[in-house]
């Protein structure tokens, strides 16, 4: 760049290749006087443009770096700058960054260091483009620009009207053409943002006050020549538009962050507990977030339009409570089983009326049901994968786990918000732990293992889970079965143990197993963190194989259920043919008046998908009832017990055996996982099992909240599951997953209850759509249908989506890898600058193995010897002023060559000592020593 | 507050609009709060710009600096005259930068001066163990203080001069995932 530079100087056309070059870029510098000297000017242009051409290139070249710095620096103002992008990107970067070195200058001259050393990256091309600005003005005012702070811009601007006589006065005489108003827009745009990105500058107030006066000086002048536009109201219209959307944008996010509950319930648990607890109520949280969600489309969709539209209770058999029922359905005993009343509510699936189109809005329920039944599932899906891809974002750019620990604890834990005494001492204390945490993780890793014995020992543990999960696992079977044989004898020989057997089994083995895992689990003496996923692995296991053998259970009941509807369809239909039959011939006439039968003197089948439903009700209520029970007993009696008991004991209740429990966070998160699989896998068979999953979930959080603070005693040693909530998702998406297999089974397979739920009288369940495909819409769409679910169709799908996720996995794998390299390059270059500050041979493994081997090593040390001083000298500058930093930082990329070199060439380390120190000499081509050092920061590796 | 015409003039407060991320009524709050800490210092009338100041044992009174471990190296950040005596116009500053739309390149800069106790642009091992016995109250062992001093010069420092400049303390807060939440006073 210099050189070209250089040229213009010597031809001395720098001046009006400027200025010629504002035009041509539709200039957006600031200052009338520019432009109206451009115009005097402009005769000279053609014969300039090469010049100009060349200088464009130079500053094309920094245009991105710097454009983005400027996104990233004031991200409030994209929209305006993106509106003006599309008019001239190149105009506003070149003039921007000419800008900006003018500031710079002023800047570094009269601010601290510390604020150069933050210009640091992007000084370089500034500097330079500064520097040729001031030998620009030199040419022109014959005398060396170096002036202190706003000076310099006035000294530039009169540097300016000395070259080009004209002025103002002159610019505002004419009359602006159309072209004229246009760059007289982009510049008062120009203008505007750089007083919007004033506020982000790290200056001092009072320079920020100062630079704002002069802006909106500039702003001022040419506002009045913007009034003879055209476009003057539009543009005015789009501006205040813009600003309003940024604001309603921003007041919209503190809104939605307003809108979060809890924040202060977990803030709490979090100063108490630390972060793994906290991210226990975290997902709690969210889940409760899911679930309003899953119940706002049930409730809206299906169960609101059935109660306001549909049949009214009573009015036909499937709304009404059987005539032998009656007597005892509003009987608590009965409620409480989901019987009676309950049973025939609009909580269950077989509440729901049949007929295609209700109401006066023709609402198509059963359509409706099946859509919002599997929609619920889609948009879990969409839900969860979705959290899983941000969380997996969120990891910061490329920063690995753990790679920044202690210093984010450092630097990034103590929350600046907290006013309140109590918890600045929960935070003290949480840091506190936390970075005895990290200490402890840090030692546990460099510990030695016996391993044979502790093979064994985790050999045995495997072997005693397996057996427990198997036992479970038969246990449940078993009590299914012997529920099945239960349900086929009378209801009133039952007691209430044997009734709700299966449900108190599976919460008890829930129960009981998570802390015998923990018990086996010692055995094996894990690092905690690993401990705490084989823990969860196992609890998983537990959960899952009890579900799934409840479900094949539940499956062997409903095919039961099934034939013995078989018999009630026909036992109808042979009695409704029989009224037929016996009413025509009676009355001789073949307009038969529909049977007059009470409707809940009916018969009427066992209608399957409402038992289903019924029993992930009970399932779902006594989970809860035992879950709180534990809590109950376990956390808060016992809690009691320990605080009180402790003063009349024999030993200490509090440091000894009961002592207060702990916060099983596995185990919880789990029951909730699980929880939701059973919500999931029930709300197709009981639309109302949502709203009360939304109930379970907001008692839970307060519930939980309370008993953790007052009950429990923060763990011992506290780790994480993992680094982000990611574990927790991926283990709910499985669950979705499983349970979305067995609902999408019966809606495909099963036939529908022939005398209940708003299928009743289907083949299948999905017949709803094709009949809705078929009468509803245009035949066309039909066709469409036909075609799509073509296999022919079909199966090319499917082979160019397993195409797809095979060539974005490959893409993703060269990713990884051009990662890996990177990171490796950087360590490379970290040990080579440790290397040569601690002045040493190459770190390298590599060089150092080729350096043992060359024959002529006694050849190296003369070198070495000489190398010492040119680092303290660094160092002891470094130390001194920040000055001398950045050519540190100029020599560590330049490095990098001399690292690729080394590569080839195994004496390089001994050619390198040099380097350093012709750094600083390359660096002082600037004007004056000082300050050009400090800006040659980034040149070497450039040029 | 008081009536904001014989406070602040209209072009003042523009100014202050441009120049912070403050609405107008939220300047006219800080020099509520501002004047609240010294009434006999601090006038109404700010229409002439008066050089005042207030010194540092009043500032960190306020209940959203009191329970910072790092409070009076806030404020001294923030002052002029690096005493820890604020104008109005470097509380103001003080604020705006550690408010909720700050973005978090100015916060990365104010950050690193606050935790560069010594003032020479580089975090050291002495800033590090104060930062660090302010942040546990002194509760760690000095060995435990000695090793995660070193563990952070470990990770941040990427050129190996044992100690954090400005760029490896960037490098090392933009990856942070709660700096920006967490360095943030609401006012």
């Amino acid at each position: 760049m210099p050189p070209k530079r250089k040229d213009n100087v010597v031809i001395k056309v720098e001046d009006v290749g400027m200025d010629v070059d504002a035009v041509i870029d539709s200039g957006s510098e600031e200052e009338a006087r520019r432009r109206a000297k451009n115009r005097r000017v402009r005769p000279q242009r053609k014969a300039k443009r090469v010049s100009d051409d060349e200088e464009d290139e130079d500053e094309e070249d920094e245009e991105p770096r710097r454009k983005g710095r400027k996104k990233k620096a004031k991200p409030r103002d994209s929209d305006e700058e993106e509106e003006e992008d599309s008019r001239s990107v190149k105009s506003k970067s070149s003039r921007a960054s000419r800008r900006k070195a003018a500031k710079e200058e002023s800047e570094e001259e009269s601010e601290d260091d510390r604020q150069k050393k933050k210009k640091r990256g992007k000084g370089v091309s500034k500097q330079e483009k500064e520097e040729q600005n001031k030998e620009k003005k030199g040419q022109v005012k014959g005398k060396e620009g170096k002036d202190k702070g706003g000076e310099k811009d006035r000294k530039k601007k009169s540097g300016k009207f000395s070259s080009s006589s004209s002025s103002d006065s002159d610019s505002d005489d004419q009359s602006l053409s159309e072209g004229e108003i246009e760059a007289l827009k982009e510049q008062v745009e120009e203008k505007k943002k750089q007083i919007a990105t004033l506020r982000n500058k790290p200056w001092r107030i009072k320079r920020r006050l100062v630079i704002l006066k002069e802006a909106q000086d500039f702003v001022e002048k040419y506002e009045g020549a913007l009034g003879k536009g055209k476009g003057k109201r539009l543009y005015a219209f789009k501006v205040m538009m813009a600003k309003k959307w940024i604001k309603f944008k921003r007041d919209f996010e503190n809104f939605k962050t307003a809108c979060i509950p809890w924040e202060r319930k977990i803030k709490d648990v979090e100063s108490h507990f630390g972060s793994s607890v906290a991210s226990y109520f975290i997902f709690l949280r969210w889940m409760y977030g899911l679930n309003l969600v899953l119940f706002g489309f049930m409730f809206g969709l299906v169960i609101v339009p059935e109660l306001l539209m549909g049949l009214p209770y009573g009015s036909i058999p499937r709304k009404i409570v059987p005539r032998a029922e009656q007597d005892t359905a509003m009987d608590f005993s009965v409620l409480f089983d989901f019987r009676g009343y309950c049973k025939y509510s609009f909580l269950f699936y077989g509440y729901y009326n049949s007929e295609r189109t209700i109401g006066v809005l023709q609402f198509k329920l059963p359509l409706s049901y099946l859509l919002v039944g599997v929609g619920i599932f889609g948009y879990s899906l969409m839900v969860v994968i979705r959290t899983m891809a941000r969380n997996s974002n969120e990891g910061g750019d490329g920063a690995e786990e753990g790679e920044f620990t202690f210093s984010w604890k450092m630097f990034t834990s103590w929350d600046y918000l907290i006013g309140n005494p109590e918890t600045a001492d929960n935070k003290y204390a949480s840091i506190t732990t936390s970075f005895k945490e990290s200490i402890v993780d840090e030692q546990e890793s460099q510990k030695d293992e016996n391993i044979h014995l502790r093979r064994f020992l985790r050999v045995l543990a495997n072997f005693l889970i397996l057996c427990s999960l198997g036992g479970s696992g038969f246990l449940i079977y078993f009590v299914v079965k012997r529920s099945q044989e239960f349900s086929n004898m009378e209801n009133e020989d039952l007691s209430w143990l044997e009734k709700n057997e299966v449900e108190l089994v599976m919460s008890l083995l829930g129960l009981v197993c998570p802390p015998l895992f923990e018990t086996i689990a010692e055995l094996e003496d894990y690092h905690p963190r690993v401990a705490l996923k084989w823990q969860l692995g196992r609890i998983f296991a537990l959960f899952l194989g009890n579900l799934y053998t409840f479900l094949f259970a539940l499956f062997d009941e409903v095919t039961a259920k099934l034939e013995s509807e078989k018999a009630i369809k026909n036992a109808t239909e042979w009695a409704l043919n029989q009224y037929i039959a016996n009413y025509s011939s009676h009355y001789n006439t073949t307009n038969v008046p529909p049977q007059n039968v009470d409707p809940a003197d009916t018969l009427r089948g066992p209608c399957w998908e409402t038992a289903v439903g019924i029993e992930f009700v009970k399932l779902i209520v006594s989970d809860m009832q035992v879950t709180y029970l534990s809590i109950l007993i376990g956390d808060f009696i016992r809690a009691v017990l320990v605080r009180y008991l402790n003063y009349c004991w024999c030993w200490d209740l509090e440091a000894g055996f009961p002592s207060y429990g702990e916060f099983d966070i596995s185990g919880n998160v789990l029951g909730l996982i699980f929880n939701q699989g059973m919500i999931w896998m029930g709300a197709f068979y009981c639309p109302g099992l949502v709203g009360l999953n939304v109930l379970r979930l907001l008692v839970s959080m307060y519930y939980q909240c309370w008993a953790v603070m007052c009950c429990n005693v923060p763990h011992e040693r506290v780790f994480k599951a993992s680094g982000s909530n990611n574990f927790y998702m991926g283990l709910l998406l499985l669950v979705l997953f499983l349970s979305l297999l067995p609902v999408v089974y019966t809606i495909m397979t099963l036939s529908p209850s022939f005398d209940c739920g708003p299928f009743s009288g289907q083949e299948k369940m999905y017949d709803v759509v094709m009949e809705t495909i078929d009468k509803d819409l245009p035949s066309f769409i039909g066709n469409i249908f036909v075609y799509a679910t073509n296999p022919g169709l079909i199966m090319p799908a499917v082979l160019l989506m397993v195409l797809a996720i095979y060539y974005l996995n490959a893409v993703s794998k060269g990713y990884q890898q051009a990662n890996l390299d990177l990171k490796k390059k950087m360590k490379m270059a970290r040990d080579e600058e440790k290397n040569r500050r601690n002045n040493k041979d190459s770190t390298n493994q590599v060089m150092k193995d080729l350096e043992d081997l060359l024959p002529d090593k006694s050849l190296i040390p003369p070198p070495t010897e000489e190398e010492p001083p040119p680092p303290d000298v660094v160092i002891e500058k470094g130390s001194k002023s920040p000055k001398i930093k950045p050519g540190a930082a100029g020599k560590g990329v330049k490095l990098q060559k001399d690292v690729s070199l080394a590569a080839t060439n195994p004496r390089a380390p001994v050619n390198r000592a040099p380097g350093p120190r012709r750094a600083p000499p390359g660096n002082a081509r600037g004007p004056q020593p000082g300050p050009g050092r400090g800006r040659g920061r980034g040149g070497p590796p450039r040029q | 507050m008081g009536n904001k015409q014989t406070t602040f003039t209209d072009e003042q407060l523009e100014a202050y609009q441009d120049c912070t991320f403050f609405t107008r009524k939220e300047v006219l709050r800080l020099h509520g709060r501002f004047r609240e800490l010294a009434p006999h210092l601090v006038p109404l009338d700010y229409t002439n710009n008066p050089d005042i100041r207030v010194p540092l044992t009043l500032i960190v009174s306020m209940p959203e600096l009191k329970e910072n471990p790092f409070r009076d190296r806030i404020v001294e950040t923030f002052s002029e005259d690096r005493q820890g005596n604020l104008s109005f116009n470097d509380f103001v500053d003080m604020f705006s930068a550690l408010c909720e739309t700050s973005p978090r390149e100015l916060k990365t800069i104010y950050a690193f001066k606050i935790y560069d106790y010594n003032r020479d642009n580089f975090i050291c091992k002495e800033d590090l163990t104060k930062t660090l016995n302010k942040l546990t109250k002194g509760e760690l062992t000095p060995e435990e203080v000695t090793l995660v001093c070193d563990k952070a010069i470990e990770e941040a420092d990427l050129d190996g001069d044992s100690k954090l400049s400005f760029s490896d303390f960037e490098n090392m807060i933009s990856k942070a995932p709660d700096f920006l939440s967490n360095f943030h006073i609401r006012i």
